[in-house]
């Protein structure tokens, strides 16, 4: 498995994603610059968070338009995965490869902590190695990350199973204190329609080794080296 | 061609929460400026642009809002004016 993480100009988690790739995964990856058209042959790809284009106009909005998106857009096109964490979940709506957008946080404050999510999908070549309604903890480091779509738009998400995390308390349970931004219905991570694009605000990146606070990212990594060896279809 | 400068607002579509134009009504409020009611924070860009006529400049000001500035979803448009520049 060949693991294609996307670099726009400020992106700042792409190291990150390449340490949980490499490091703990244990599987080959690459950078690919933003003005290229090539993905050097990734099996899979990932949106990084960061800060692309220094988020003027809204975030995402600009990086859209980075010449590398016309690959990442054929890529998800075909049916391969896309891993859209944080900026790169913000770019991933701006592209249209799901849908809503990420507004400002509610409380108006850029949100930097570990918080709890409940996986709310195990049907999903992301998340087959969880348990279904598993409370998992990763961190959030985000200013704008309320969800928001429109009430079909959401009907839609709900009714096919396409909400994957969802912020809860300790205990599992959905409640306004543990939604850090406010989204509507606390949701943290959607799949498009065909399932081979999550986008998700916590970083599961992060939380790769127990000794930075959690690993609870890692089974989604695993997950997707399951579904790339295996073959297995989303 | 003429080149015209064009306004366009952008704010918060109404119904969204918007928690800056909260955080400034309520700021307003303990100003003293009790009468203040719903208040949105967006943007307001002006841009210069080459056209044939007004109505075209118009025009290619609402496709770029559409393509890019606006964000469908959340957000809506106002071309406020279109002067010659």
């Amino acid at each position: 498995m060949k693991v294609g993480i996307v670099r726009f100009p400020g992106s700042n988690c792409d190291e990150d994603a390449y340490h949980a790739v490499v490091d703990h995964l244990g599987a080959e990856a690459v950078f690919c610059w933003h003005k290229e058209h090539d993905l050097q042959g990734a099996d899979l790809v990932i949106l990084p968070g960061g800060f692309s284009y220094g988020d003027y106009l809204r975030p995402g909005a600009i990086a859209r338009f980075s010449p590398i998106m016309r690959e990442v857009v054929a890529h998800a096109e075909r049916g391969a995965p896309v891993l859209a964490i944080c900026n790169g979940f913000q770019i991933a709506c701006e592209a249209g490869l799901l849908p809503g957008a990420l507004l400002r946080n509610a409380n108006l404050r850029f949100v930097c902590e570990q918080v709890h999510l409940r996986v709310e999908s195990i049907a999903t070549r992301f998340t087959s190695r969880y348990h279904i309604n598993e409370v998992i903890t990763v961190p959030v480091a985000h200013g704008d990350g309320r969800y928001t779509a429109d009430a079909d738009t959401l009907a839609r998400l709900e009714g096919e199973g396409r909400v994957v995390f969802r912020y809860v308390d300790a205990r599992g349970h959905v409640t306004d204190a543990a939604n850090p931004n406010a989204s509507q219905r606390n949701i943290a991570g959607i799949v498009n329609a065909a399932g081979n694009v999550l986008g998700m605000m916590p970083h599961p990146e992060r939380a790769v080794d127990t000794l930075l606070g959690s690993a609870d990212g890692l089974p989604l990594l695993h997950s997707l080296a399951d579904s790339l060896m295996g073959g297995v279809a989303a | 061609m003429t080149r015209f400068r064009v306004a366009i607002q952008i704010v918060p579509r109404r119904g969204l929460l918007d928690p800056q134009g909260k955080a400034v009504s309520d700021a307003l409020h303990s100003l003293g400026f009790e009468t203040v009611g719903n208040v949105r924070v967006g943007r307001h860009l002006v841009l210069d642009t080459d056209a044939s006529s007004a109505d075209d400049a118009r025009d290619a000001a609402r496709r770029m809002c559409e393509q890019l500035l606006a964000n469908p979803v959340t957000e809506d448009f106002h071309i406020a004016t279109v002067e010659q520049a």
